[in-house]
């Protein structure tokens, strides 16, 4: 058992910000993650086996997330990697997997910075080889440096899909097209809360003209109503779409492709403040349910704070902004001394960074006429092999509530934990009760929150050492 | 005007809202979530009934025989599989358990074998080879409890009941001889006798009507692994009822005994522990080898009725003439098909198979007689 005064969940820009803040600040952080680095995912950094030569032809992104690297390593916080958090007690005891282990962290204050997850609303053949999310393609062009394809289609919403196509054409590759579910209006109505950032604007337009010069054509308005092949991806149907978002019928379209990436926005990690017990809201701008918090970012649940993309949609500037307010905000309640002057700047900047992240979350968020993509027969939860037909049929029987429709159908059931079909169940819910996706609810987190290794939870152990509880009455 | 107003849908209240519906009774279910979303639908599914407590034995042995009809009266299917059942005791002193309590099953008529480990690991050769001891029956096995609300759902509007859902009941009043309920969506409606089936709800519900019941609740585990290959064939169980296992058609292996969690009935099932976790995963590792490399995909708790002397409160309810309650039953998943046919044919007036009303589970143990009416007369 390893005690310390903080433990930060997530070593992206919001967690390893507030780690820098509240270790600086006197504080005994320990931050935890997954990966194998800090950066998550928008500063993922190359695996340590590469060795970057030239650091300007790596993007901004890299060198803002070298700088936090170095930032937290040259920051009194205690980073442990490759710890996947399975189960977090009131208190809080935070059991985490290491190599096969679980290890025991344990401190009064937690402050939560998961980041987020793609959302995909499912159409036929989203799950042929040659599929995967944009999240997953970044990944893959980011820090590994491989193309999803020879010949890819980039679809869905949001800016990822400019910046994906665009470095498919930097590492090399054919974008075979670019299909966005905005309109040039949608973008037009946004633009006065994205010139708050003209930087990152620049770069959104740098990244379309890259497509124009390549002489991709970019569809807009337009859906992905099914992906083709037999045994691999060989094409994609799109067709416009109404304001809605739903497919308008027989105007199809083909377009030859071997890979597809897709992704329709980002959905804030919410699993630790729900296994928690904190209330949260539906915030559909921000990307779906939020834990409530309040200035300081605490939770309904005292000393659970929750920083970054986590707490709803904002980008990775305002995640950095809001850790580090976090960080401060928790060593300020602790009793440390800190730059109240600095913290109002901070304050102040966040304000600016979340109206240009809002808007773009906004722009982001899957309308409700996208369900339609998914025909009857379309495999929503992969895990569980459950099509749309079961999850109407469920609907008819009287299923109203995403729980429910788990435990009548096991959409959401399997390893992911509804991760991956969790957003296209509450839309069908949703759209038999007037849209209102807060109505159907939220799934019920569970431990372990990742899968484990079944010897990780229970160690080594004799049997005639075991001291088993009484018998149950018989 | 209902005939009976069912307050709790879990399997005791859908299970009698059936059967009286079905005998011509005007039938309301009232239920604060959705039907059997919470013990009904979230217990490990067990229904072998070597785990059942003796004094609940002849309800259980008549229960499984309506489990094997049950999916197909309901009109969907719940996953019945008569898979049959294996005890395990490891040393002398979980031996000697499990030889008494089975003696005193079969005795009240269950099939029930004890065998040598040799053949317990003929008949199941995933068990380990510690097995000291074992018994073995061929009747019953395991159901999809994920599936019960979905069932009883379809059965219970083709039977005519009329179903609240999301309709948390606030107040329960006299009207006359009946009574009028009320919920917090605003539901309100009157019937002629009410019942209270509300599982770990029963206390808040019976001090609507000026009794305290002590029900108490339980917040029992369970654990599912990933798909595995087919491996366990039986509900495998322990001496000391702290192991139930088996395979899901799927693939998955779920693991339970009731080790438990925390919660209470007003934040639902609240935590998982890890020292009960672990002591259950063990327990099952020790008795399955098979679970060795295979990874927890998930752990789940469900809130059970808990009564302090673990047996049934089942009856009417002392003082208030046309209530009753139905709930407290221990292994009540496997029990509530029969208990509520019984259940349901006294309000019918039929004299039932078996005593239900009768001393071990009448609430009146729990509640002086007083014959004073508690309710205050509203009509």
């Amino acid at each position: 058992m390893s005690a310390c005064d903080v433990i930060v969940l997530g070593a992206g820009p919001a967690g390893a910000s507030a780690a820098i803040e509240a270790s600086k600040a006197g504080l005994n952080v320990v931050l935890l993650d997954a990966g194998a680095a800090a950066g998550g995912q928008v500063y993922r950094a190359p695996p340590g086996s590469f060795r970057v030569t030239d650091a300007e032809a790596m993007g901004p992104d890299f060198a803002i997330g070298d700088g936090l690297r170095q930032e937290l390593a040259a920051s009194p916080a205690k980073c442990f990697f490759g710890r996947s958090v399975w189960h977090i007690a009131p208190g809080f005891v935070v059991r985490a997997v290491f190599e096969g282990n679980t290890e025991v962290y344990e401190a009064p204050t937690l402050i939560v910075a998961m980041g987020t997850h793609e959302r995909v609303i499912p159409m036929p053949g989203w799950t042929l080889p040659g599929v995967m999310g944009l999240a997953a393609a970044t990944i893959l062009l980011k820090s590994q440096r491989i193309l999803p394809g020879e010949n890819t289609v980039v679809a869905g919403t949001g800016p990822l899909l400019a910046a994906v196509a665009a470095s498919i054409l930097k590492g090399g590759g054919k974008v075979a097209a670019l299909v966005e579910l905005s309109t040039r209006m949608d973008w037009v109505k946004a633009l006065p809360s994205l010139i708050s950032r003209p930087d990152l604007l620049k770069r959104g337009f740098g990244w379309l003209g890259e497509l124009r010069a390549a002489g991709v054509p970019i569809y807009r308005g337009h859906a992905l109503t099914a992906i083709t092949g037999d045994a691999e991806v060989t094409g994609v149907e799109i067709a416009p779409v109404d304001a809605q978002w739903r497919p308008l019928a027989g105007q199809r379209r083909t377009i030859a492709a071997d890979s597809v990436t897709i992704g329709h926005g980002l959905v804030p990690s919410t699993e630790v403040t729900r296994l928690m017990g904190a209330k949260h809201e539906y915030r559909h701008e921000q990307g779906g349910w939020v834990a409530l918090r309040n200035e300081d970012f605490e939770t309904t649940i005292p000393n659970i704070f929750v920083a970054g993309d986590g707490a709803g949609i904002a980008g990775a500037a305002a995640a950095a902004l809001r850790g580090r307010i976090t960080g401060l905000a928790v060593a300020r309640r602790a009793g440390r001394k800190i730059d109240a002057s600095r913290e109002t700047t901070l304050r102040a900047q966040l304000g600016k960074a979340e109206r240009f992240g809002h808007a773009i979350s906004d722009l982001m968020q899957a309308r409700p006429g996208l369900i339609e993509t998914m025909t009857p027969e379309t495999i929503v939860c992969r895990c569980e092999e459950v099509t749309r037909a079961d999850l109407d049929s469920a609907i008819r029987d009287g299923a109203r509530d995403v729980n429910q429709m788990k435990a009548w159908t096991r959409c959401g059931m399997g390893p992911c934990q509804g991760r991956m079909c969790g957003e296209a169940a509450a839309s069908l819910l949703a759209a038999v009760q007037g849209g209102d996706r807060s109505k159907v609810g939220q799934l019920t987190a569970r431990p372990p929150l990742r899968p484990i290794p079944y010897e990780a939870i229970v160690g080594q152990f004799d049997y005639a050492d075991m001291e088993l509880p009484e018998p149950q009455p018989g | 005007m209902f005939d009976t107003a069912i307050i709790g849908g879990g399997i005791m209240g859908c299970a009698s809202a059936l059967e009286l519906a079905e005998a011509g009774m005007s039938v309301a279910l009232l239920e604060r979530r959705f039907l059997a979303s919470s013990a009904s639908g979230v217990n490990a599914g067990t229904l072998s009934l070597t785990d059942v407590r003796a004094a609940l034995v002849p309800y259980a042995l008549r229960s499984v025989e309506l489990w094997r009809t049950l999916s197909e009266r309901l009109g969907f299917d719940i996953h019945y599989r008569e898979i049959g059942s294996i005890t395990v005791a490891f040393n002398d002193r979980e031996a000697e358990v499990l030889r008494e309590r089975i003696a005193a099953k079969a005795a009240l008529g269950i099939a029930v074998d004890i065998i040598n480990a040799k053949r317990a690991r003929e008949i199941e050769p995933a068990l380990c080879e510690d097995v000291k001891l074992a018994a073995y029956c061929a009747e019953g096995g395991y159901a999809n409890s994920a599936a019960t609300g979905r069932a009883y759902r379809l059965g219970l509007i083709r039977a005519g009941v009329t179903l609240h859902e999301q309709a948390e009941v606030t107040r329960i009043e006299r009207n006359g001889d009946g009574f009028v309920v009320s919920t917090a969506n605003g539901v309100s409606l009157n019937a002629r006798r009410i019942v209270l089936a509300g599982g770990s709800w029963l206390g808040g519900l019976g001090k609507m009507l000026g009794i305290d019941f002590p029900v108490h609740w339980r917040v029992s585990q369970v654990s599912v692994t990933e798909r595995m290959k087919p491996s366990v064939s039986h509900v495998v169980s322990h001496a000391y009822g702290l192991l139930t296992l088996k395979q899901s058609d799927n693939g998955t292996i779920l693991i339970g005994g009731g080790w438990q969690g925390k919660g209470d009935p007003e934040r639902g099932p609240a935590e998982v522990l890890p020292q009960n976790l672990i002591g259950n995963l063990r327990l099952a590792l020790q008795t399955i080898p098979a679970l060795q490399g295979t990874r927890i995909v998930r752990t789940w708790l469900g809130l059970q009725a808990h009564t302090p002397d673990a047996m049934p409160l089942v009856g009417p309810i002392p003082g208030v003439e046309n209530a009753f309650i139905l709930g407290g039953v221990r292994t009540g998943y496997t029990c509530g098909p029969y208990v509520g046919k019984l259940f349901a044919d006294i309000l019918l007036g039929k004299e039932p198979e078996l005593p239900l009303f009768h001393a071990p589970f009448n609430p009146s143990r729990f509640t002086a007689p007083s014959g004073n009416e508690r309710l205050a007369l509203t009509a």
